[in-house]
C-alpha cells in the first residue's frame, strides 16, 4: 500500500490541521508517514503545500516525485491546479469549489472548475457550504478531507480518531462538529462518485 | 533499547534528542528553517523538568557564545541558527574552534536551498571546513536523532564544537522517529582543567590552532564519523554514485524502483571519508555526485584539472547547479524514464504571501509613501522581516533587503553621499537583533537619516517568538544618543494616518538622527495572545 498526497490551499486555510488529521491515523495504523510542508513564511495569504505520503513499507524521500500523486486534496480551486505536474495518471483531485480571492489578477472561478474537470477523477465540493450546515464554518478543511477519506488507504473510523485527538483539546462540541463535517465531506463523495 | 515511534519533524528530532543526552542549555535566534527546534525544546514538560535552560538570544553570535559558556562550565549545549544567522555568528564559532570546549557543543545551522524564505543558498558545510570542525548531515528524521548523541560524544572527546548541517526538507519533514528508552544525566558542573584554554592570546592561540589541525585529521578516523558514512557495493560498476545527506533518499527513491543498481557512497559526516572516495572512484568508471547545496564534494573530485574520470554533477549541469534536489531531478541524472508530467494551466496565478488583513505594518508604509512623495523614489532602505513584503505591490515602498540591521547602516552611508531623506524601515526584533550599533554609528557622526522602528512587538515573521525589544525601543534609542525630541512613537493605524504622515515629512527634514517608532502589536500575536487569555479566564 502506498498514498502520495499532495495537499494545497492558501495559508490560514489549515492544511495543516489535515495533515495532522492523517498523521494522527497513520500512526494509529502504524504506517510509514513523511510529511513534509513549506511554512516558512508565517503570513496570511500566500500558497501553501504539503507532501504527505503513507506506505506500509519504509519510505525513502520526504518528497513525492513529479507524476507519482495518488490524490491532490485542496481546499481552494486554483491551488489544486498549481500542483497539476505531481498528479499521476490515474491520481484524483478532490477540491473545496469555493475561491480564495486575495490577488487582483484571480482568474474567473467557473474556468478553474473547467480545467479541475478535465482531469478524469476529480470530486468538486462546496466545503464552505457544507460546513456552515454542519455547524462551522471554518471546519471546510475538515469537510474537504472527509470527501478525499475514500480514496485514502485508512480505515475511516481512524481518520475519525485522528479528528478527536486533534480537536480534542478544544472540547467535545468542536470535536462533534469536526466529525459531523468529516461525515458530510465523505458523503458527498459516495453519493456523487460510484468509485 | 527503543521506545514507540513519535511523529516528529527534523527540527524537533533534533531538539528530542538534545534533551534526551542531557543537554544543560539551548540557545537560539528565531530563523526559518531553524525555529522549531528552540520552540521544541521550550514547549517540552522534559525540558521544564530538567531546567534546561532555553530563552530565545538577542541574535545568532549572543546565542553562540552564551552556548560556549555553558560548555565552559562542563555543561552540554546547543545552538540553531538557520544558514545565513551563522554569518552573523561566524566570528565566536570560527574561534570557538580554536578554544575547543569543555562540555559537549553542538551547533545546529539549518540551509534553505531554492531560498524558500532566504536571501541565498549558502551552504553551512563550508564553514565546518573553513573552522576544521567536524560536521554532520543527517539523511532523515532518525538519523538526525541518533547523530545527536554522537556528536556529543565527539564533541568531548576531541575537545571541539561539531557542526550539524540540515536543509530545508528535512528540517520540515515528519516521519516517524523511535526514541532511546532513557534519557542521560545532564553533567555536572565543571571547569576546564587548563586555566588558559579559552584565552585565544596569540602565543597560546598558535599551539591551540596547530592541535586543532592535527585533531582534525584524527577525526576523521574516528568510529563516530565513519558509522554514517556507507559504501555498498555492486556489480554495475559503469557508475558510481555518491550521496550526500538528505540527497541519498532521493536516490533510493529511484534505485529502489530501478532495474540496475550501482555502488553507492553515502556520506552524512564530515571531513569527508577520503579513503572511501578512492574506493568507489577505483572501482567504478564513472561518478555521479549528488549534493543538496553547493558541489562541495565535487568540486574537490574535479580538483583544478579535472583530469580525472568522468564526473556527473552541478558543474557539468546534470543536475542544475542551483536550488534544491528532490526525487525527479535524480531520476533525469541516473538517465531513469520519467513518467510525463502535467503542465500547470496558464490561468493559474502567482500568490505571494502578503501582509495580513489590518498589519500595522501596511499602515506603515502607506504614510511612509504618501511623506516621500515630494522626494521621489529610491530613499528607504529596509530589512529583514514581514515588512520585506513592503517591497511588493501595491506599495512598492523599499529599496533594499540586505541582511539583519543593513537597512540602518545602508541609510547612513547613503546620506554620506548625499540621499536626502535617506530613511531606514527596521523591525523591533531586527533592530535589537543588529540595528542598535548601526544606530550608535548614526549618532556619533549625527548622520542625517530617518530610522523607522517599525515595531509590532514580535518576531513575526518566523511566528511571533518573543522579541527582545519589547518595551525598550524608546530608552534604547535615548541611551545610544538620540535625542528625546528626536525619537517620536506614532500608532500605525488608517485613523492616524494624516498625523503621522506629517510627523514622518517633519523628521525628514531634520538635519540629524531621528526615530520613529512606529509601534501596533501583530495582529496574529494579539489573537494568539487574547485567546489564550480567554482560556485561562
Amino acid at each position: 500500500m502506498k498514498n502520495d498526497i499532495i495537499l494545497s490551499g492558501v495559508g490560514g486555510q489549515g492544511i495543516l490541521s489535515i495533515a495532522a488529521v492523517i498523521g494522527f491515523a497513520a500512526v494509529e495504523k502504524n504506517l510509514f508517514l513523511k510529511q513534509s510542508e513549506v511554512h516558512g513564511m508565517s503570513q496570511r495569504g500566500g500558497d501553501v503545500q504539503s507532501h504527505l505520503r503513507l506506505s506500509d513499507t519504509p519510505i525513502a524521500s520526504d518528497l513525492i516525485p513529479h507524476g507519482h500523486a495518488d490524490l491532490i486534496i485542496s481546499v481552494e480551486p486554483m491551488e489544486a491546479l498549481r500542483y497539476l505536474p505531481w498528479l499521476s495518471d490515474q491520481g484524483w483531485i478532490i477540491t473545496n469549489s469555493e475561491p480564495f480571492i486575495n490577488i487582483s489578477n484571480y482568474p474567473p472561478a467557473d474556468k478553474i472548475i473547467e480545467e479541475i474537470r478535465k482531469i478524469t477523477n476529480n470530486i468538486v465540493i462546496d466545503a464552505d457550504k457544507i460546513a456552515k450546515e454542519t455547524g462551522s464554518a471554518r471546519a471546510g478543511n475538515i469537510v474537504v478531507l472527509g470527501a478525499a477519506s475514500p480514496y485514502i488507504s485508512i480505515p475511516y473510523e481512524s481518520l475519525e480518531n485522528g479528528v478527536r485527538k486533534l480537536f480534542g483539546k478544544k472540547g467535545e462540541e468542536i470535536v462533534e462538529m469536526n466529525l459531523r463535517a468529516l461525515k458530510a465531506g465523505r458523503d458527498f463523495t459516495k453519493k456523487n462518485s460510484p468509485k | 533499547m527503543r521506545m514507540k515511534n513519535q511523529l516528529l519533524l527534523g527540527d524537533e528530532a533534533i531538539a528530542q534528542a538534545a534533551i534526551d543526552a542531557g543537554l544543560s542549555g539551548m540557545y537560539a535566534y528565531p530563523g526559518t528553517p531553524s525555529t522549531e527546534i528552540m520552540e521544541y525544546i521550550q514547549s517540552s514538560p522534559a525540558a521544564a523538568e530538567r531546567k534546561i535552560h532555553r530563552e530565545w538570544s538577542s541574535n545568532e553570535k549572543t546565542a553562540m557564545e552564551a552556548a560556549l559558556g555553558m560548555s565552559y562550565a562542563g555543561k552540554r549545549a546547543m545552538v540553531a541558527m538557520k544558514h545565513v544567522g551563522l554569518n552573523v555568528a561566524a566570528d565566536s564559532f570560527i574561534n570557538s574552534a580554536m578554544t575547543g570546549i569543555n562540555g559537549g557543543l553542538i551547533v545546529v545551522s539549518a540551509d534553505d536551498p531554492s531560498m524558500h524564505s532566504s536571501q541565498n543558498e549558502q551552504d553551512s558545510r563550508f564553514y565546518a571546513k573553513f573552522a576544521y570542525l567536524p560536521c554532520f548531515e543527517p539523511s532523515d528524521q532518525q538519523e538526525a536523532y541518533d547523530m545527536i548523541f554522537d556528536a556529543f560524544e565527539l564533541s568531548e572527546k576531541y575537545k571541539v564544537p561539531v557542526l550539524f548541517r540540515i536543509t530545508t526538507r528535512l528540517a520540515h519533514s515528519r516521519a516517524g522517529v523511535s526514541l532511546a528508552r532513557e534519557s542521560m544525566p545532564q553533567k555536572k558542573m565543571k571547569l576546564p582543567a587548563d586555566p588558559v584554554q579559552f584565552v585565544l592570546l596569540p602565543a597560546i592561540a598558535r599551539k591551540k590552532y596547530r592541535s586543532l589541525l592535527s585533531t582534525y585529521e584524527t577525526i576523521r578516523l574516528d568510529a563516530r564519523i565513519s558509522r554514517f558514512n556507507s559504501f555498498k557495493d555492486n556489480r554495475h560498476r559503469d557508475l558510481g554514485i555518491i550521496a550526500c545527506g538528505i540527497s541519498y533518499n532521493y536516490l533510493m527513491e529511484n534505485l529502489n524502483e530501478a532495474s540496475v543498481s550501482y555502488p553507492v557512497l553515502k556520506i552524512s559526516a564530515y571531513p569527508f571519508p577520503a579513503d572511501l572516495i578512492k574506493d568507489i572512484t577505483g572501482r567504478c568508471k564513472e561518478l555521479l555526485v549528488l549534493e543538496e547545496g553547493y558541489p562541495i564534494i565535487e568540486e574537490g573530485l574535479r580538483g583544478i584539472l579535472d583530469n580525472g574520470i568522468k564526473i556527473y554533477g552541478r558543474m557539468d549541469g546534470t543536475i542544475p547547479r542551483d536550488g534544491e534536489l528532490n526525487p525527479s531531478i535524480v531520476a533525469r541524472a541516473l538517465g531513469m524514464p520519467v513518467s510525463p508530467i502535467k503542465k500547470v494551466p496558464d490561468l493559474v496565478k502567482m500568490r505571494p504571501p502578503s501582509f495580513c488583513k489590518g498589519c500595522g505594518h501596511s499602515d506603515t508604509f502607506l504614510a511612509l509613501t504618501e511623506a516621500l512623495k515630494k522626494y521621489g523614489p529610491g530613499r528607504v532602505f529596509s530589512d529583514i522581516g514581514c515588512y520585506t513584503l513592503g517591497a511588493l505591490p501595491p506599495y512598492n515602498a523599499i529599496n533594499s533587503c540586505v541582511d539583519m540591521g543593513a537597512s540602518v547602516t545602508m541609510a547612513i552611508g547613503a546620506a554620506d553621499a548625499g540621499l536626502f531623506p535617506s530613511v531606514a524601515v527596521i523591525g523591533d526584533s531586527t533592530f535589537t537583533h543588529s540595528g542598535m550599533t548601526g544606530l550608535l554609528d548614526a549618532v556619533n557622526k549625527n548622520s542625517s537619516v530617518t530610522i523607522i522602528i517599525s515595531d509590532n512587538s514580535t518576531t513575526g515573521m518566523t511566528g511571533g517568538q518573543k522579541s527582545a525589544a519589547t518595551g525598550k525601543l524608546e530608552q534604547i534609542c535615548a541611551g545610544i544618543g538620540v535625542s528625546p525630541d528626536h525619537i517620536k512613537v506614532i500608532v500605525p493605524l488608517r485613523k492616524n494616518h494624516d498625523e503621522n504622515v506629517e510627523i514622518m515629512k517633519k523628521e525628514f527634514e531634520y538635519k540629524g538622527v531621528s526615530v520613529i517608532i512606529s509601534s501596533r502589536e501583530c495582529i496574529q500575536t494579539a489573537a494568539r495572545r487574547k485567546k489564550s487569555e480567554a482560556a485561562r479566564e
